[in-house]
């Protein structure tokens, strides 16, 4: 068995002509990997194919393994892959602690024990006290951490990253980066980060992957 | 295939379509990736389309068949133009088909005119934030129930008479003699059908205006208007040269919606338009209730006629809109700036202070009536007001509003739970929505409701269907399901998905995120929805008639049948009954997620 997270042959096919070759990458328990390329260079799409929410329409093939399983054909919810994107996408129907245990898993049975998975959670995130709270009252740093906590609530096995800090003013965001590393490091998860920006890159300090997509027809026909 | 070596040994591929897809089908090892969602959800639009288009094409069949001499239950077995002879034959068809075309043409052009000078003259005003808000509940009020209001309002001892008497009597003199009696005025049921335009008018402006702001939320208007104001222009003129053109293409389904109805309205008309003779569309139903069973076929012949001047005036509208669009953008190179404040300001400000006017003071009307003990002429208010004839009322009301109740509840549910399905459908499987799929959706609202539901009659007596809850439903259901999908649709589209992969990523499965994430999020939109879909049912005259079969009748069918000549008491019992079921179904889509979610600041629109 091979710990982690492994990419094998994944290809990603935009509209009818455009393919992505994603290289094959293979990221350690504790992990962070970058993957960087510009816009419209399939980012987002290889971390939509990996936790299974891939849009109808956009094809994809190869191979995604979490520690040893091969969960290319699970469904999203039983792949046990966490994802955080650049906006928090706190649900802002229920309060805080509510969007918490939203995430807590059902073997996690009985009111008390998971209400203190939700306590605990806030406490790590230095929010004790917030479970009651509207999120839409939290500042963008707060909701930020309640949305990494969420994510790992969930108990995942992989984390993926989708430009998490890009809505973040500089100072908060290297505090808020160093935090989620801290978090995915000590939970020894294989974590996979979608940035454009090299300070992310650095401080992941793991793996790095370059994506392209070349959709010019005189690119096509002249190689 | 060719690859181009990366320095971190990243490898990008770049082929031809054919490539790729022989690429795909030859590999061993590739696998395509599966959508997210159960194929099952492809039954819903397919279940849609079936529920609210079959009953317009068989309808149609069944008005074009005896329309041509065909209806083998009355002996017709032949093709034959005699039904057409029948119905050039009755007296008065050709000023019927006069009196439709002035009063609908005319209901449109003006509603639109006032809708646009609105819109642009009163853009970014306050006036105009507070009226977005006060849009929707306007429209819930029912045809016949505006109807009858502005009835009350204009008629010879109306409200408005009776306030230019109040007047008359304090000044004295020769004038106030002549205003002591009610004075023959002939506002209401005018030979002209002016009566009627001006009733179309005050429904149907709101609603072109409603479209225009919804339409309005889709481009960029204030940069755009500020590009043309900067280069000189009035704000008028830079709405109307910039916006407009930008905006007609999503107003133009709903201005030919808005056609089909006036050409072909039947109980606005019968409450406030000409009698003798009346417009087509009342023709057409008058013969096709005939005792005389052969006059269905000159009805059938004239439902045909209403089905082609509907068509026509859409056509003859499409060319002015090309010739307007052609001298509109003469008139861009032309580069004239405007004026500041033109008259449209003044001008459609003015006219729609009359709209709304009318409606609440007719609205008023019906409540004050209802409940008013002696009211003689020139009262301007009753003198003693009285619950006697709402105690009345109340065992005949009863059975009515009961029926009105279930139907809209039920088409409703219906229609909520087909539009859901098909807007799941459509974001699972990432479809865009098509021009084609809008036309079709407008479809039961562009074809003038008495040329089908003539022929969905004659059906559904042949297979003995007529009168009962089945059809009556259904028959709501077609025109409620537009609506709530056309309300529903752009607060779905809207919801960022990515809100519904958080929630599969976090563990939950499609239908946990479904109710747990999709539906409350999207609670208001859909409480909304429904209350216009409801408010849709309980305003239907037509579908009522020929789907209830005389044996269910709701609020709306009973007050048009007493609005002539009925006692006013009574009749503003049954149009405000009418009136207030829409406007309690909008309290209730308000109030709940209002409640809902009152410490959830994230909720509020």
């Amino acid at each position: 068995m091979t710990a982690g997270l492994i990419l094998r042959r994944v290809e990603l096919v935009f509209g009818e002509r455009l393919v992505v070759r994603v290289p094959d990458l293979a990221v350690r328990p504790g992990q962070v990997a970058t993957v960087m390329g510009p816009s419209g260079a399939g980012k987002s799409t290889l971390l939509a194919f990996i936790c299974g929410t891939l849009q109808a329409g956009l094809t994809a093939s190869g191979e995604v393994r979490l520690n040893g399983r091969d969960i290319t054909d699970l469904p999203p919810e039983r792949r046990g892959v966490g994802i955080l994107f650049q906006d928090d996408l706190l649900f802002p129907h229920l309060s805080v602690g509510d969007n918490l245990a939203f995430a807590v898993p059902p073997e996690v049975t009985g009111r008390r024990a998971r209400r203190q998975r939700v306590e605990t959670a806030l406490v790590e995130a230095d929010l004790a006290g917030f479970a009651r709270r509207d999120p839409a009252t939290l500042s963008g740093g707060q909701r930020a951490r309640v949305a990494l906590m969420r994510t790992l609530l969930a108990e995942p096995h992989a984390l993926l990253l989708d430009e998490p800090f890009d809505k973040l003013d500089r100072p908060l965001r290297a505090r808020f980066r160093q935090m989620v590393f801290d978090h995915a490091r000590r939970r020894q998860l294989p974590t996979l980060m979608v940035s454009h920006d090299p300070a992310d890159a650095e401080a992941a300090d793991g793996p790095m992957v370059q994506l392209d997509a070349y959709d010019d027809p005189v690119m096509t026909n002249g190689f | 295939m060719r690859g181009i070596g990366r320095d971190k040994g990243a490898e990008v591929n770049v082929t031809d379509p054919p490539q790729t897809a022989e690429r795909f089908d030859g590999r061993a090892d590739a696998r395509p990736h599966r959508p997210i969602a159960g194929r099952w959800l492809a039954v819903w639009p397919t279940v849609t389309l079936t529920a609210f288009l079959t009953p317009v094409a068989v309808g149609l069949a069944g008005t074009l068949a005896p329309a041509f001499g065909y209806l083998p239950a009355l002996g017709g077995t032949t093709l034959t133009l005699e039904p057409w002879r029948e119905l050039m034959e009755r007296p008065g068809v050709t000023r019927a088909v006069t009196l439709s075309l002035s009063t609908g043409i005319t209901a449109t052009v003006v509603s639109l005119l006032l809708a646009i000078g609105l819109a642009a003259s009163w853009h970014g005003s306050r006036a105009m934030a507070l009226l977005r808000r006060a849009l929707a509940p306007l429209l819930a009020v029912p045809h016949a129930a505006l109807a009858i209001g502005l009835a009350f309002l204009l008629a010879d001892s109306g409200w408005l008479a009776r306030g230019v008497a109040a007047g008359a009597l304090t000044i004295g003199g020769p004038l106030a003699d002549e205003w002591a009696r009610p004075p023959a005025l002939g506002l209401v049921n005018d030979p002209h059908g002016l009566a009627l335009t001006f009733g179309l008018v005050v429904k149907e402006t709101p609603f072109l205006l409603l479209m225009i702001v919804a339409g309005l939320g889709q481009i960029p208007v204030d940069r755009t208007l500020a590009v043309a104001r900067t280069a000189g222009y009035g704000p008028v003129t830079a709405w109307v040269t910039v916006v407009l053109p930008q905006l007609y293409p999503q107003l133009r389904l709903p201005i030919y919606a808005v056609l089909a109805y006036s050409l072909s309205v039947v109980d606005m008309a019968m409450i406030l338009g000409p009698a003798t003779p009346p417009t087509l569309a009342q023709l057409i139903l008058v013969w096709s209730n005939d005792p005389d069973l052969t006059r269905r076929f000159a009805a059938a012949a004239g439902a045909t006629l209403q089905l082609a001047i509907v068509i026509g005036a859409i056509a003859a509208w499409f060319c002015v809109e090309r010739l307007a669009a052609h001298l509109g953008r003469r008139r861009v190179v032309a580069g004239r700036r405007g004026a500041q404040r033109s008259a449209a300001w003044i001008g459609s400000g003015a006219g729609f202070a009359i709209v709304c006017g009318a409606t609440l003071l007719g609205l008023a009307a019906l409540a004050l009536w209802s409940v008013a003990g002696q009211w003689r002429y020139p009262h301007l208010l009753p003198v003693s007001m009285t619950g006697d004839t709402w105690a009345a009322a109340a065992p005949r009301l009863a059975m009515p509003a009961e029926t009105t109740l279930i139907a809209g509840l039920v088409s409703t549910a219906i229609a909520l739970v087909l539009t859901i399905g098909c807007l799941a459908y459509e974001k699972r499987a990432h479809l865009r929505p098509t021009a084609r799929a809008l036309w079709l959706l407008y479809t039961p609202l562009l074809v003038p409701q008495i040329a089908f539901l003539f022929g969905v009659q004659v059906l559904l007596v042949a297979v003995d269907l007529d009168g009962t809850w089945l059809a009556l439903v259904w028959s709501h259901l077609m025109f409620v399901l537009p609506y709530v999908f056309l309300t529903l649709a752009d607060p779905w589209r809207a919801l960022d998905d990515r809100y519904e992969r958080t929630a599969r990523c976090l563990g939950a499965s499609a239908g946990q995120v479904f109710w747990r994430v999709t539906v409350p999020m999207l609670l208001r939109p859909i409480l909304i929805a429904g209350a216009i879909g409801f408010s849709v049912s309980v305003a239907q005259y037509l579908p009522t008639v020929f789907a209830g079969g005389g044996r269910l009748t709701t609020l709306t069918t009973e007050a048009v049948a007493m609005a002539a000549g009925g006692d006013r008491r009574v009749l503003g019992v049954y149009a405000f009954t009418q009136m207030a079921l829409p406007l309690l179904g909008f309290v209730f889509a308000l109030a709940i997620p209002a409640i809902l979610f009152r410490r959830r600041r994230g909720m509020r629109s």
